[in-house]
């Protein structure tokens, strides 16, 4: 076994959501606009921390919004328009939004990467009509059903529930655990 | 029914009759990490309790984004990524060896490999005719241990490139114009492979240059079918026996064909902060820059290196420019060295640096000040990226960077040529 955790100051203990795609999330919408990109997320210029993700989530998203950091409550939602996540692979972006707490990512399309990765780390990602929900509406998220309703607004939006392939990733807590439990990928 | 470039290397690694939607779990040939994302790929191995690896000889780590180290935490990750690949028997490319892509496609990579990297511009070493992809640490991770990874077949969009390129005009103002025309997001999970006329004149160094920037269409790989022009770069490299034809089937079905002739383009700039912001430079010329950089996995090829020092012999950089150039691996520098073309950037006033990816990423190497603006030959101009959100980015090929650093605002090169 190597060591190397001496170095690292988190483990994907850290990352995994405790039953969080059976659950009915409940929390506040951050509102962000469309293109929010790995640099925005995650900047080049704190690539020192990549190695201290904590000291990294204390910045997420500070380029595009200076109060999410120091504002965000447990269970609140990143709510985006379209291409969320564009850019690098760096999996801390991912991460780090997850350590800041949030419940899930609604976006009204993901980039790539960034959505293999949110699953990876136990990140629930929904692709759905953001474009009615507003900054501090009250939302209700159930991740396996695809269904999330606003509590402010009262209206609901309905999406495609996960892939099958991923949403068995996100059930196991993320793609090393998955693959801890069942010694290999389980895709249907 | 006849398959895609994707379709056929995804058939022939996962064993299935693979077609776009498919999802399969496929063999990986080459899988890299890289000292950003690298760390944490060794981290998820540990917690996986790996001790070897299926195959050492084709697991790459790079320390390329951050080299040499700026500070004492980099250096520490440095250490992780050495010390796992000793005790592994992976490989290591060490701070000076090159840009981790670079250094991919020149010695790695083969037509008719599966390539995962963490890293989103893998999809470069697709114009071998290979499949390429960025992914996270962690998926990366699980394909350094298993040898494997699983996939969604992506469906292709055809790109079909035709008609001759306008003096001036490059292959990097002909993926500018891609992106511009299709937008960032315009092939979110598909496959884009160039094809026409004009990628088959391509030199590979082009054809890089169009595949490293599929991902800032969204897209999940860039592709080039293998032809005498990928045998003769191999052969080059003393890698003959590496070549395999790699075509798509004639009756190959594509989720659309989109026809482009590049006879009428004109060079192009990429305005800040998105890839898609895409104007000709004769809409931007006059804008003043403070800094500009030549180099990375976009453009920092021999090839790209000749087309700048051609234009910048016999002249000065602006007073108020500085010139970085970055050659993308140790043996552009050599070759750039020996060219003399080294002794031009030097003379002209600017200022070279070792193989690596310190500027574009903004670690470290010319961080912008507040309201800067830069010109360069990488491939992402988002907020934030050369280490300041408050500076300004634009994109060009690098005959119009080389024209921009002369002049010390955004000018079209074919004045220069």
């Amino acid at each position: 076994m190597l060591n190397v955790g001496w170095l690292l100051t988190t483990n994907s203990q850290q990352l995994i959501p405790d039953q969080v795609y059976t659950m009915k999330l409940k929390g506040r919408a951050w509102k962000f606009g469309d293109d929010i990109s790995t640099d925005l997320i995650a900047p080049g210029r704190l690539f020192h921390l990549r190695t201290n993700l904590p000291g990294l989530a204390k910045h997420v998203l500070e380029d595009a919004d200076p109060d999410f950091a120091k504002k965000v409550k447990p269970g609140d939602f990143v709510v985006a328009g379209r291409n969320f996540g564009l850019g690098s692979s760096r999996e801390h972006a991912a991460a780090i939004i997850k350590i800041a707490g949030v419940g899930a990512v609604l976006a009204q399309s993901v980039a790539r990467i960034f959505y293999r990765n949110a699953i990876n780390v136990g990140l629930p990602v929904l692709i759905c009509d953001t474009s009615q929900m507003d900054a501090g509406d009250e939302l209700e998220v159930d991740v396996g059903a695809g269904k999330i309703k606003n509590l402010t607004k009262g209206a609901v939006v309905e999406t495609k529930p996960l892939p099958k392939a991923m949403l068995n990733i996100l059930e196991d807590g993320g793609l090393v655990e998955h693959f801890k439990k069942h010694g290999g990928f389980k895709l249907d | 029914m006849g398959k895609t470039v994707s379709e056929k290397i995804l058939s022939a690694k996962s064993g299935q009759d693979a077609h776009a939607g498919d999802i399969v779990i496929a063999k990986v040939d080459v899988v890299m990490a890289q000292d950003g994302t690298g760390p944490l790929t060794v981290q998820k191995l540990e917690e996986l309790g790996v001790e070897k690896l299926p195959n050492p000889r084709r697991t790459v780590f790079f320390i390329d984004h951050a080299a040499p180290s700026p500070r004492k935490e980099l250096s520490n990750a440095h250490r992780i990524l050495r010390e796992f690949a000793k005790r592994a028997g992976a490989q290591l490319s060490e701070a000076g060896e090159g840009v981790c892509h670079q250094r991919l496609l020149e010695s790695h990579v083969k037509p008719g490999d599966i390539v995962v990297g963490a890293d989103s511009h893998t999809c470069t070493s697709g114009a071998l005719g290979a499949f390429a992809t960025g992914m996270g640490s962690t998926d990366v991770a699980i394909a350094m241990a298993s040898g494997k990874t699983w996939f969604r077949v992506p469906e292709t969009l055809k790109m079909e490139i035709t008609g001759q390129l306008p003096y001036g005009v490059y292959a990097k103002d002909v993926i500018l114009h891609i992106i511009g025309l299709i937008g960032s997001d315009g092939a979110t999970y598909k496959a884009l492979e160039f094809t026409g006329d004009t990628v088959r004149a391509m030199s590979m160094s082009d054809r890089f240059t169009l595949c490293n920037m599929a991902v800032e269409a969204g897209a999940k790989t860039g592709l080039v079918e293998s032809d005498e022009v990928t045998r003769a770069f191999l052969k080059e490299r003393e890698r003959t026996w590496d070549f395999e034809e790699i075509k798509s089937d004639e009756d190959a079905e594509y989720e659309r064909s989109i026809q482009i002739n590049v006879s009428g383009l004109e060079p192009l700039v990429a305005t800040p902060h998105m890839v898609d912001n895409i104007k000709p430079v004769s809409k931007v010329e006059g804008t003043s820059i403070d800094q500009v950089f030549i180099g990375t996995c976009t453009n920092g090829r021999i090839e790209d290196l000749r087309v700048a020092a051609n234009i910048l012999k016999g002249n000065r950089c602006h007073p108020k420019v500085r010139l970085l150039v970055c050659p993308a691996s140790k043996g552009v520098y050599l070759q750039a060295l020996d060219e003399g073309l080294i002794e031009v950037f030097i003379e002209m006033g600017g200022v070279v640096l070792n193989p690596g990816c310190g500027a574009c990423v903004g670690v470290h190497q010319g961080i912008l000040a507040d309201g800067e603006v830069c010109l360069a030959t990488q491939n992402r101009n988002f907020r934030g990226r050369m280490g300041n959100p408050e500076g300004f980015i634009y994109l060009a090929s690098p005959a119009t960077a080389a024209a921009s650093a002369i002049e010390g605002k955004i000018t079209d090169p074919r004045e220069y040529l």
